[in-house]
């Protein structure tokens, strides 16, 4: 084979290393990606045997079936009252559901000066031209307020049930995360490379687009969080934790959702003692418009992300 | 406008602020914050009371620049401000009395999320209260169950951690039938806003137009609220729960947040679906039947019981019991009673734990009744206040108990049907009630050999010695002043039109 390079610099070649990844000779994740060997789980008869015994006897004794009349006649009525509760709730609900309006005709219910205000006015009342961010926002933000604070809310109990605080065992906690999670794969971290500031950047788009087009706080904040697992996932804690904690999430909701309640608060107590905001609405379509909402839309999509992110590294590893 | 009118507003934004505020400053700080904020809101909700006292009428305070039905508004009247300043005095009194088991059974590191968990239950409890949109209510429903689900499991024991799944479970399928019937109210209605939910289903009714739609709707509601609030047959998650908590998360549990649900349901009646309707539908016969079964079941279970915090925690469904019975006979004086009886038995529950907490304290920490033998003679003050709280829950007069089970029986007189059954479940129920209370009180004034456990005396426990005369004397003023806080709930009620 007559070839213009010599065989020491062909070895390097990407078209050297694409054929012999062809002929099965040479495997690129080979020594670079660490992974332990998963094995198949797999349970000898003896074993089952003795694991529905188990559970069997530990049922027996926790109940104690023998003696408690309350838990057998319990049992025997259970299924056929579930079955027949279900039945009722069905044609409960059926009926229901053949009594309500039918849907999109123009003269239901709903359609009236409620929605009728919110299409008509929206634009001019908010500034939005999103008029479904107005309405949340604006119309409805004590509402919303509720709502970002319930993710709050979600994330603290995650915290609870899950952070672990021991301290001290890196190494060993590195090795649990390993157990099924691969490091340093060099095709998550390419595509990683790739895909993540342009997540990043898309998740910002749609949150400062909210009052604009399609989107706001709560879909581009979970675009953000997405890009954060992934980033995650291909790195490793030790490239995230550089930047993102557990301290870093605290002080970064407690920011969004105070800077969200004060926000609120000026606005609610000015409307309600029917004074002028001083908050201009701005020209409907700019990117620097519709009052407050903007400002709202970021600290929702910070606490979205966030609670995203967190809710994934409190069920992978208990803390960071 | 008078800036009081402001007040209820700045209390529901100042327990929201607080608690991601308690999340980034330490266990210490957030105690001291969740204290202030606390007092704060009860001063100005007592002034709020005052206001509307003096005023005589509701006002209604809009929620930003724009009026209902667009945005969002609150409403206070008598019944609302009296709720919210009696819920926090309640909530002080059970963080006082709970600190030092707060700091020997919860993490250091968790330490401030029990505040996060604290401020924002108040929040959601205020904001059930003022809230005149059904929507809001749902949303705050919603951190109410998850915070309560966070005090309950904040202890990390096996046990709470089961009682929280199970609270988990049945709370988030009470929420799930009450944004079914919302749901099912809006498609009908076209409002959010209770006042105008109210005025549409009155032109249906006058229409016929959507009867069963609007029955399922009351259906759903009534019943996802009963399954939150722990009526009879939806109370399996309510003993571990209660039972096994840190000290004040229970007394909080018990006697505000079902308080809550049931507080949102008589707003529903009264302000959204308008009691005439309520009466005419069969509902209020179903939330009756339950609530008598709920009466005797709870206390039957109480007895059969050998563990004294789940004893409280099982007089506790039997407690709701009694509530929804007064709902269910669907008058305006059974309304009043069940008011009353919500703030009696939030006075006496609380009361019972924290002494409860006294008296295991004085016995090694065992809750069980053989180790409470002669408790209340090594926890002098524990003993007397759990005789009060006895006493009361009995229906002893002086006691709130008395009067709430007298206008049970004088709502319950004339009524054609519900009169009689009304007066036996009341009269088992006091029987039942007596036995196991009873028969706790006397097991803790008997006199046994020394070795059972360690005297505690009034200075060891400084908080929960004047938590628990508080509460005694909160008691004592509910039960011997009755006249007034009765008034206050009628005058309430009828603002509610």
């Amino acid at each position: 084979m007559s070839r213009k390079v010599s065989e020491e610099e062909y070895q390097k070649t990407l078209s050297c290393k694409f054929r012999q990844w062809l002929d099965g000779t040479s495997d690129p994740y080979l020594g670079k990606v660490e992974m332990r060997k998963q094995e198949p789980f797999r349970e000898t008869e003896q074993d089952r045997a003795e694991r529905e015994k188990d559970r069997k006897r530990l049922k027996e004794r926790v109940y104690d079936l023998e003696n408690n009349l309350e838990v057998r006649i319990f049992n025997r009525f259970y299924r056929v009252f579930s079955v027949l509760f279900c039945i009722f709730l069905v044609v409960m609900l059926l009926a229901a559901v053949s009594d309500l309006p039918p849907h999109g005709k123009a003269d239901n219910p709903v359609n009236n000066e409620v929605s009728r205000r919110y299409i008509e006015k929206g634009l001019e009342e908010t500034g939005a031209v999103n008029i479904v961010t107005g309405m949340i926002l604006d119309y409805r933000a004590f509402d919303t307020l509720g709502e970002s604070h319930v993710l709050f809310v979600a994330t603290c109990t995650v915290l609870i049930l899950l952070r672990s605080d021991k301290k001290g065992d890196k190494e060993e906690d590195e090795n649990n995360d390993r157990l099924h999670e691969p490091k340093n794969d060099i095709i998550l971290q390419t595509v990683a490379k790739i895909l993540v500031p342009p997540i990043f950047i898309f998740g910002i788009y749609i949150i400062l687009a909210g009052h604009l087009g399609p989107g706001g706080g709560f879909s581009g904040g979970a675009v953000i969080g997405a890009g954060l697992i992934l980033y995650l996932n291909a790195f490793g804690f030790a490239k995230t934790e550089r930047f993102f904690t557990a301290k870093t999430y605290r002080r970064m909701s407690f920011c969004a959702l105070a800077c969200y309640s004060i926000a609120k608060s000026y606005s609610f107590y000015t409307g309600a003692n029917h004074m002028e905001s001083i908050i201009p609405l701005g020209t409907p379509g700019a990117i620097l418009s519709s009052g407050l909402i903007l400002v709202l839309n970021i600290c929702v999509g910070i606490v979205v992300a966030g609670t995203m992110y967190t809710f994934y590294v409190m069920f992978r590893k208990g803390n960071y | 406008m008078d800036f009081v009118q402001n007040f209820p507003f700045m209390s529901i934004l100042l327990s929201l602020f607080s608690g991601p505020l308690c999340s980034i400053l330490d266990g210490k700080w957030a105690k001291r914050v969740n204290a202030i904020v606390i007092t704060t809101i009860g001063g100005l909700s007592v002034s709020v009371l005052l206001y509307v006292v003096r005023t005589g009428q509701a006002f209604v305070y809009r929620m930003g620049h724009f009026p209902a039905p667009w945005g969002n508004e609150i409403r206070v009247g008598v019944l609302e401000a009296f709720m919210a300043a009696f819920f926090c005095v309640i909530m002080l009194l059970c963080m006082v009395s709970g600190v030092r088991e707060r700091e020997e059974q919860i993490e250091e590191s968790r330490q401030n999320l029990y505040y996060v968990m604290a401020n924002l239950l108040l929040c959601s409890l205020l904001a059930l209260i003022y809230t005149n949109d059904l929507f809001t209510a749902y949303v705050f429903v919603e951190i109410n169950t998850i915070s309560a689900c966070g005090l309950i499991m904040i202890r990390q024991t096996g046990r709470t951690i089961e009682a929280a799944i199970r609270y988990m479970i049945m709370s988030l399928l009470g929420s799930g039938l009450l944004l079914l019937g919302i749901c099912h109210l809006y498609a009908v209605t076209g409002q959010l806003l209770m006042s105008n939910i109210r005025e549409q289903v009155q032109l249906l009714t006058a229409g016929h137009q959507y009867h069963i739609t609007l029955m399922v709707a009351l259906g759903l509601m009534s019943v996802g609220l009963a399954i939150k609030s722990a009526l009879y047959p939806f109370h399996a998650w309510l003993p571990d729960a209660y039972g096994y908590a840190t000290l004040s998360s229970s007394a909080i549990l018990s006697a505000l947040v079902s308080k809550g649900y049931i507080f949102l349901l008589i707003k529903i009646f009264y302000r959204v679906v308008g009691f005439e309707l309520v009466m005419e539908s069969r509902v209020a016969n179903v939330l009756f039947v339950f609530g008598i079964i709920g009466m005797i079941m709870g206390s039957v279970n109480a007895i059969r019981t050998d563990n004294l915090k789940r004893m409280i925690a099982y007089s506790s469904v039997a407690q709701i019991g009694y509530i929804y019975m007064g709902l269910g006979l669907a008058t305006e004086a059974g309304t009043v009673a069940s008011i009353y009886h919500v703030l009696s038995h939030a006075a006496t529950k609380s009361l019972l734990f924290v002494a409860a907490a006294g008296l295991t304290d004085a016995s090694r920490g065992e809750a069980h009744f053989k180790d409470i033998t002669g408790a209340a003679y090594r926890n002098k003050l524990a003993g007397v206040a759990f005789t009060a709280g006895s006493l009361s829950m009995v229906g002893m007069p002086m006691f709130s108990g008395f009067i709430s089970k007298l206008f049970f029986a004088q709502a319950a007189v004339g009524h054609t049907h519900k009169m009689l059954p009304t007066f036996i479940a009341l009269a088992i129920s006091t029987v039942l009630n007596a036995v196991y209370f009873m028969k706790t009180v006397i097991r803790i004034y008997t006199p046994v050999s020394e070795g059972t456990g360690r005297a505690v005396s009034l200075k060891e426990q400084p908080a929960k010695s004047a938590a628990l005369v508080c509460f005694i004397l909160l008691n004592l003023i509910l039960g011997l002043n009755s006249d007034p806080v009765i008034r206050l709930i009628q005058n309430g009620l009828g603002m509610f039109d």
